[in-house]
């Protein structure tokens, strides 16, 4: 059977067709739909841990215990798994393990653009790279054989475009599943990782990528597909189909796995061609590997390590360098050639509004974090002054409040944010007499990936209905004292709230309270403006909603244009209302 | 256009529907016999920004990201986002424009201005052979619910495409919320008339 699945839709069923029983993972674009959709297969459990190297841990226990199993993460994620993925390269496991890391060339949703291929060579363990939707079902299922194989944990690496893009999946059957297992293998020689232990796993490691490279001459997914032999082409990932949309001509050495490389088969390659290019996205991970075996490749000398390599550049690149025939395309000049940008905004009825109104009102220097509300950092709010990594915004704010700056600082972190990376730095700051205020902007839900579950909700990835973790309670626990919980659609009560956090003299936590509007769907009727009222003074204008806009009409004496509501976009969230000095705003009767 | 490959590029605002779209786009592909791929943006990016969707449908595809000045059918489903994507269309390709205007934050602050209507009119007949503008958004206001205006585009594309509607409808049907399937099937026949 045929179906058209995205690539995370593919891993999802290759997850299912491996065996695999336990699956985590935090969500994380482009990677969050692998486990929604694992969570449709019965046999399988699943569940959105709490952060990525809880869930990289949870699922070692698995694998110890018997159980096949699957975590996933975004690029940045594996920095925060890492730690506990490097034990497992040690160990080795009782039963298959799976780590997907989708990549996010181009930055299209991170705060970084990592190579995670580097992953493999540091933590030593294999790395396959799948280009369409039919490979990321099959290397999920080819992960678990040659996990079980060879007694690694096994890294499966999409990027943005493998992830999210769609292409036809031949379906394979239904899967064997282990059955009971246990009692849990005692063998503390393997899985504890005592110095003494495991300074005698090392060997064991380095013999395995030896056996893996050998293994990696006759793997499948590694060929040769000979064209022109005048121009021979070294590539994986979607990049593979990418150049051979671009060279069709050329032949291909398609690599399924990234490390260990088949150096025969390169060599092989490399003789067979008259020019070598290797192609990759970000950094020279292959080329690198290929030079210092004394093969004369050209890779990042013509194609940039930054942003995706999509065909449009690889044909730019290979006619500049006259790898393809010059080809006159332009656009005839238009004329309307300033566009203007189009940035993602905060969607009307946000909850995080008001508070973003009201940091940029007060001028204070705030500590960022990540989530829907980093779009506070854009204009009109300009509110969010440094961002950099989950649950770093507290962190930053302690060291903010041990400078002495002359002004009090904020820091705006998510409910899920907070959960994730967030109670640790608190921690920190209540035992370390940390000054300043955290803003937890809780609107229930894990907004920006898609609305996942998290602690502060009573139900998990599976459905089941669970405890609700109160923050108030939780922050106070920490040793908090001075915590306020606001209604975030009130400003004048926000804004009071916010005056004495920050005029605290210590560490103060603001709950700002208010749900995602995708989690209340509770829209209000549209509101509406007097324009007799209005005088065009712009103040709705800085609460950023796309539902104000401006209409035709203008105030005689300015000339500036009055405001109006799209009554499609507008869910009756009162906050214009609120601030529009002149009352011209208002509640439908 | 070339024989048996179709190379469409949906570009709209995130909140549109453009990746509803597109799915039901490629699986309508698949039914008529092609090997299909799609590429969408997901992520923070559809919180109202900018919002493109590649899809091919042709007997082998490799890439499922479309090259500039590829496209044989580039749908707009807002004015500026159109004319924010020109650079793909073929010179002989097919433009088909849902009229809709959404202003972007840096128009509504007052930072930037929208172009003008017939000037991206212009632009449009500059860069591809045909083009053609459809009421799609006015239409699913009429049928009471703006977000089906989508399948109204949708609609018109497969009258343009000339392809059988009983896969559209089936597609259409199988993709939408049962809840508003009759509304969206409605939706479809009501842009096969806007382009007739």
């Amino acid at each position: 059977m045929k179906a058209l699945l995205s690539g995370n839709e593919a891993i999802a069923r290759g997850a299912y067709e491996a065996g695999i029983e336990v699956a985590t993972g935090y969500p994380g674009t482009p990677s969050s739909e692998i486990l929604q959709n694992v969570s449709t297969y019965k046999t399988i459990y699943s569940e959105w841990s709490v952060n990525e190297k809880v869930a990289m841990d949870a699922a070692a226990g698995a694998a110890y215990s018997g159980r096949r199993a699957l975590v996933t993460t975004k690029q940045v994620g594996m920095n925060v798994l890492s730690d506990s993925l490097f034990y497992t390269a040690y160990t080795g496991l009782e039963a298959g393990l799976v780590v997907l890391t989708a990549d996010d060339p181009g930055m299209f949703s991170s705060q970084n653009e990592q190579d995670n291929r580097h992953y493999a060579k540091l933590g030593k363990f294999p790395m396959l790279e799948p280009a369409d939707s039919q490979e990321c079902k099959d290397f999920i299922v080819r992960g678990i054989e040659i996990s079980e194989q060879f007694d690694t944990p096994v890294v499966v690496r999409t990027t943005m475009r493998t992830s999210h893009s769609k292409s036809v999946v031949e379906l394979g059957g239904d899967p064997a599943q282990a059955g009971d297992v246990g009692p849990f293998t005692r063998n503390m020689q393997k899985y504890n990782c005592m110095c003494l232990w495991s300074k005698k796993r090392h060997p064991i490691l380095e013999q395995r990528l030896l056996d893996l490279a050998e293994f990696a001459e006759t793997y499948p997914d590694n060929f040769i597909s000979w064209g022109d032999r005048d121009l021979g082409i070294i590539a994986s990932g979607v990049v593979y189909e990418y150049a051979r949309q671009v060279f069709p001509k050329a032949s291909f050495l398609k690599l399924g796995m990234v490390y260990p490389l088949p150096q025969k088969k390169i060599k092989e390659f490399a003789d067979g061609v008259k020019k070598l290019l290797v192609i990759e996205e970000l950094d020279p991970f292959i080329e690198e590997q290929v030079r210092a075996m004394g093969i004369d490749a050209i890779g990042k000398a013509l194609f940039p390590p930054c942003d995706e390599l999509l065909p449009q550049t690889l044909q730019r690149i290979a006619r500049e360098n006259g790898l393809l025939p010059p080809v006159e395309k332009t656009l005839p000049a238009l004329d309307t050639p300033d566009l203007p940008g189009r940035s993602p905004v905060l969607c009307a009825g946000c909850p995080h509004r008001s508070t973003f109104y009201l940091l940029n009102k007060m001028k204070l220097p705030v500590a960022g974090d990540i989530g829907c509300y980093n779009l506070g950092t854009l204009p009109p709010f300009n509110a969010q002054h440094t961002m950099g990594s989950m649950g770093a915004s507290i962190g930053v704010l302690h060291g903010m409040g041990k400078s002495g700056l002359p002004e009090p600082a904020v820091c705006t972190i998510g409910d899920g944010t907070f959960f994730h990376a967030g109670i640790p730095p608190l921690l920190n700051m209540v035992h370390n007499h940390g000054k300043g205020t955290v803003i937890i902007m809780d609107n229930r839900t894990t907004a920006m990936t898609g609305h996942q579950d998290h602690p502060g909700n009573n139900y998990t990835l599976m459905g089941k209905p669970t405890k609700e973790v109160d923050i108030e309670t939780l922050v106070r626990a920490l040793g908090v004292e001075k915590v306020m919980s606001v209604d975030a659609f009130d400003v004048k009560a926000m804004g009071q709230a916010l005056k004495e956090c920050t005029a605290y003299d210590g560490t103060a936590v603001l709950i700002a309270k208010g749900p995602c509007i995708f989690v209340s769907r509770n829209p209000q009727p549209a509101y509406n403006v007097d324009t007799d009222k209005c005088v065009a003074c712009g103040t709705c204008a800085k609460a950023g909603c796309p539902a104000t806009i401006k209409i035709d009409e203008v105030n005689p004496k300015t000339k500036m244009k009055k405001a109006g509501i799209d009554p499609v976009l507008c869910i009756g969230c009162d906050i214009c209302r609120q601030i529009c000095p002149t009352g011209a705003i208002r509640k439908p009767e | 256009m070339s024989e048996d490959s179709y190379k469409f590029l949906i570009a709209g605002v995130g909140g549109q529907g453009t990746v509803l779209a597109s799915d039901i786009l490629a699986e309508v592909g698949i039914r008529l016999g092609y090997d299909t791929k799609k590429s969408d943006i997901l992520g923070l990016a559809v919180r109202g920004g900018s919002v493109v969707s590649h899809i091919q449908w042709a007997p082998k595809v490799h890439s499922p990201v479309l090259d500039e000045y590829d496209v044989d059918y580039l749908i707009g489903f807002e004015w500026l986002e159109t004319l924010r994507r020109l650079s793909y269309i073929k010179p002989d390709g097919f433009i088909l424009a849902n009229d809709c205007r959404i202003d972007p934050m840096t128009v509504t602050s007052g930072e930037a201005n929208y172009p003008e209507k017939d000037r991206m009119m212009a632009d449009f007949k500059k860069a591809a052979q045909h083009v053609q503008t459809i009421a799609g958004t006015r239409t699913a206001l009429d049928l009471g619910n703006v977000l089906c205006f989508n399948i109204v585009v949708l609609g018109g594309l497969s009258t343009i495409l000339g392809n059988e509607p009983d896969i559209w409808r089936a597609v259409i049907k199988e993709r939408v919320p049962a809840k508003v399937a009759d509304l969206n099937l409605t939706a479809y026949e009501k842009g096969r008339e806007l382009i007739n």
